[in-house]
C-alpha cells in the first residue's frame, strides 16, 4: 500500500526525517511511537503533501505510483486520508457541509455518521470553531469516515479525547479500517476479514489507543530516523520500562 | 417646511470634501415617469429578474407586501397584513400630518450636499409602517429601481415600528441592465419604538458607473431592537453611507452585519455608529470585505455613554489580490464601566487552511472558494431560505469574477 524509500526531509532549513524506509502492506494497521519533536507528524504531513515539508531525498510509493511530488488533493483522491493533530478553523463552513464536502458517496448519511460518534449537535456550528481537543479528533474521524481513504494517517487519535468517548473513538478507527466485529449481513467473518484492504499508520504518544484498535506492527522514530521494528504492545512495553533512548540503543 | 428647505439650499453645492465627490450636475433630474402597474406579473423579465437578484420577488412568496419604485414613481404598492402600511412617502405625507414629526428629524437637510439634493429635488421614496402590537411572520420588500441611464434617484425613506411590533423589512436597491451610471441618493429615517423589533436587509446590485449616497439615522426605544443587514457583492463605482443610530431607551439592542465585496473600479465607503445613550444598551457591528482589485473602506463607531453598556466591533478582510481594505474600528468610551471591545483583521486566505480542504480531495480552486463563501457567510437572522439561495448564488458568481 504505502512505501517510503530513504525519505529524506527539511522544514524550515532543518531536517527533520534523516533517512526514513517504511512498507505498510494492504490491510495493515502500524503504530509509529517517538518522543516529542521525533520528526512522526512531519513524516504525516510529507506523505500527504502539505507545502512547508521539503523532500531532500527519496521516495513515496502509495499503491504503485511515485507520489512524492503529487499535489495534496490528488493524494487524497487517491486513497490517502489523514485526521489531523490540530487543525484549523474554517470559519463559515458548517461541519455538516464540510463532512459533505469530503464524501465521495451523495448518499453518505451525514446525520449517522455523526451520531454514531456522539458529534450530531456540532454539524450546524463552524469546523473546529472552539471544539476541545477530544472534540477535534472525533470531527476528524466524522471526515474520514465519509472520505472512506485506502490508508488512514491517524495523529494521535487519542489525545485529549475523554474517557467516554475513546471507546467511540476506537470503535470508529475499527470501523473506518473494516475491522470492526460485524461483517455485512449474510458475509461470513473470514471472508470479512481477507477482503480488507484498509491500511494505517497511527502515530501514538501514549500507546493508549493500542487498548482499543489492533496494531499489527510498532516501529520507533527516533531522532528522523526509524528504529525498531516490532510487535506494537512489545515496543509500547520496552519504552515505558526504559523510555525511548534505551529503547533505541537496544535495538540499533 | 420652507424653513427645512433653506436650510438645505445653504450647503455648497460644490466638490464634497469627505471622500470621492459625485458631480451632482452629470446627472438629469428629469426622470422616467411610468405608471401603477397592478399586477406584479406585468413587469417585464429583465427587471423581474435584476429585483430578485436583490431579494424582491415579484411572486410575493412569502411576503407580506411590497412596495416598488421604478425611476421617480411608484410602481406598485400594497400589503397583505393587516397593521402593515406602506405607501409612497408623497403620499404619506399628505395622509398623515404628524409625520412631520418624523421627517428631518433624523436626518438634517443641512448635512451634505446629499441631503440637500434629497431636501431640494426629492423623487419619491417609501413610507412603512406597522402599528402597535402587530407582528409580521413574513417580510415585507421594497424596491426602489433605476431604469433611466445618467439619472438622479433622490428617495427619502421613512420607517417607524411602533410599540410592541415586529417588521422584517427587505430593500433591494438594483439598476436595470442596460444602465451604467446613475446617481441614487437616499435619506433613510428609522424610528423604533419601546419593545419594537425591526430587521432590515438591504441589498445592493448597481450598475457599474453608479454612484450611491444613503443617509441614515434610526432611533431605538426602550428594549426596542434593530437588525440590520448589508449586503453589496458587485462592482459600484462609489458607494458611500455612514448609518448612525441611536439607542436611547433602556435595554435597546442594535445589530449590524454587512458583507461587502469590491471589484477592481469599486470604491466602497462603509460604516455603522452606534451610540449607546441609554442603561443596558446592546451593540453589535459585524463586517466581513472581500477586495478583488477594489477599495474598501470599513468603518464602524461605537459610542457608549453610559455605565454597563456592551459593544462589539467585527472587521474582517480578505484580500484576493491587490486593492484595499482599510479598517476604521472605533471604540469611544464616555463614562467608567462601559464594556467595549473591537477585532479587526486583514489579510490573505491562510495556507494551512486551504491545505486542510485538499487533505479531504478538493482541488486548491474549490478550496479556496469554500473559505470564501465560508467567509462571506455571516448568519443574517431572519433571512427567508429562498433569499439565502439567491445570496449563495450571487456569491458563487462573484466568485467567478475573484480568480
Amino acid at each position: 500500500m504505502l512505501r517510503i524509500e530513504n525519505l529524506r526531509v527539511e522544514v524550515g532549513g532543518k531536517e527533520i526525517l534523516k533517512d526514513v524506509n517504511l512498507e505498510i502492506p494492504p490491510g495493515e494497521t502500524y503504530v509509529l511511537f517517538g518522543p516529542n519533536g521525533s520528526g512522526k507528524t512531519s513524516l504525516m504531513m510529507t506523505i500527504m503533501g502539505f507545502s512547508g515539508y521539503i523532500v531532500t531525498g527519496g521516495k513515496i510509493i502509495f499503491k504503485g505510483q511515485d507520489i512524492t511530488h503529487m499535489p495534496i488533493h490528488e493524494r487524497a483522491t487517491l486513497g490517502i486520508g489523514v485526521s489531523f493533530q490540530r487543525p484549523p478553523t474554517i470559519h463559515g463552513l458548517k461541519t455538516r457541509s464540510m463532512v459533505e464536502l469530503c464524501s465521495k458517496n451523495p448518499e453518505t448519511d451525514v446525520d449517522k455518521l455523526a451520531a454514531s460518534l456522539n458529534l450530531t449537535e456540532f454539524l450546524d456550528r463552524d469546523v473546529n470553531e472552539n471544539f476541545s481537543g477530544g472534540e477535534i479528533k472525533r470531527c476528524e474521524l466524522l471526515q474520514l469516515m465519509a472520505q472512506e481513504p485506502d490508508l488512514v494517517l491517524l495523529d494521535e487519535p487519542e489525545s485529549g479525547v475523554d474517557l467516554v468517548n475513546i471507546s467511540l473513538v476506537g470503535e470508529s478507527i475499527n470501523r473506518l479500517l473494516g475491522r470492526k466485529l460485524d461483517p455485512p449481513k449474510g458475509e461470513c467473518h473470514r471472508n470479512f476479514i481477507e477482503k480488507r484492504a484498509k491500511s494505517a499508520l497511527v502515530i501514538t504518544h501514549t500507546g493508549y489507543i493500542l487498548d482499543y484498535i489492533t496494531a499489527d506492527k510498532g516501529q520507533v522514530l527516533y531522532d528522523g530516523v526509524i528504529c525498531c521494528r516490532r510487535n506494537a504492545r512489545e515496543i509500547l512495553k520496552w519504552i515505558h520500562e526504559y523510555g525511548y533512548r534505551e529503547c533505541v540503543q537496544c535495538t540499533n | 417646511m420652507h424653513k427645512l428647505d433653506k436650510k438645505a439650499a445653504n450647503v455648497p453645492i460644490e466638490a464634497s470634501t469627505f471622500d470621492q465627490d459625485v458631480d451632482l450636475k452629470r446627472y438629469s433630474d428629469r426622470l422616467e415617469e411610468h405608471s401603477y402597474i397592478d399586477d406584479l406579473a406585468e413587469i417585464n423579465a429583465a427587471d423581474t429578474e435584476q429585483m430578485l437578484k436583490v431579494g424582491v420577488d415579484t411572486r410575493e412568496k412569502d411576503r407580506i407586501g411590497t412596495f416598488i419604485q421604478k425611476d421617480s414613481s411608484v410602481l406598485h404598492c400594497k400589503t397583505k397584513q393587516d397593521g402593515v402600511e406602506v405607501m409612497g412617502i408623497t403620499h404619506a405625507i399628505k395622509k398623515y400630518d404628524w409625520l412631520e414629526n418624523y421627517l428631518w428629524k433624523g436626518v438634517d437637510p443641512d448635512t451634505d450636499k446629499y441631503t440637500r439634493q434629497a431636501k431640494l429635488k426629492p423623487t419619491e421614496g417609501y413610507f412603512i409602517r406597522v402599528l402597535p402590537g402587530v407582528k409580521t411572520a413574513y417580510p415585507i420588500q421594497s424596491c426602489l429601481y433605476i431604469a433611466k441611464e445618467d439619472s438622479a434617484q433622490n428617495v427619502h425613506n421613512i420607517v417607524i415600528a411602533e410599540e410592541g411590533s415586529e417588521l422584517h423589512i427587505i430593500t433591494g436597491c438594483a439598476t436595470a441592465p442596460h444602465v451604467v451610471s446613475g446617481l441614487h441618493v437616499g435619506v433613510s429615517e428609522f424610528y423604533i419604538k419601546r419593545g419594537a423589533k425591526l430587521t432590515f436587509t438591504m441589498i445592493h446590485n448597481w450598475g457599474k458607473e453608479v454612484a450611491v449616497r444613503p443617509r441614515t439615522v434610526a432611533y431605538v426605544e426602550e428594549d426596542g431592537v434593530l437588525v440590520s443587514n448589508y449586503i453589496s457583492l458587485k462592482h459600484v463605482r462609489t458607494l458611500q453611507m455612514y448609518p448612525t443610530t441611536y439607542l436611547n431607551g433602556k435595554g435597546a439592542v442594535a445589530r449590524f452585519n454587512s458583507v461587502l465585496v469590491a471589484p477592481t473600479g469599486s470604491r466602497l465607503d462603509i460604516g455603522s455608529r452606534i451610540v449607546l445613550n441609554a442603561p443596558e444598551t446592546r451593540a453589535e457591528i459585524i463586517s466581513r470585505a472581500i477586495t478583488t482589485g477594489g477599495v474598501i473602506i470599513a468603518r464602524g463607531s461605537l459610542a457608549g455613554k453610559y455605565p454597563g453598556v456592551k459593544a462589539h466591533l467585527e472587521c474582517k478582510g480578505l484580500i484576493l489580490s491587490d486593492g484595499l481594505i482599510h479598517a476604521i474600528p472605533e471604540l469611544e468610551g464616555h463614562v467608567a464601566g462601559v464594556e467595549m471591545s473591537h477585532e479587526a483583521a486583514v489579510g490573505k486566505i491562510a495556507r494551512e487552511e486551504i491545505e486542510y480542504l485538499m487533505a479531504r480531495g478538493l482541488d486548491e480552486e474549490a478550496a479556496i472558494s469554500t473559505i470564501v463563501r465560508g467567509f462571506l457567510n455571516v448568519d443574517i437572522e431572519g433571512l427567508p431560505p429562498s433569499l439565502k439561495k439567491e445570496l449563495d448564488i450571487a456569491i458563487a458568481e462573484s466568485e467567478k469574477d475573484m480568480f
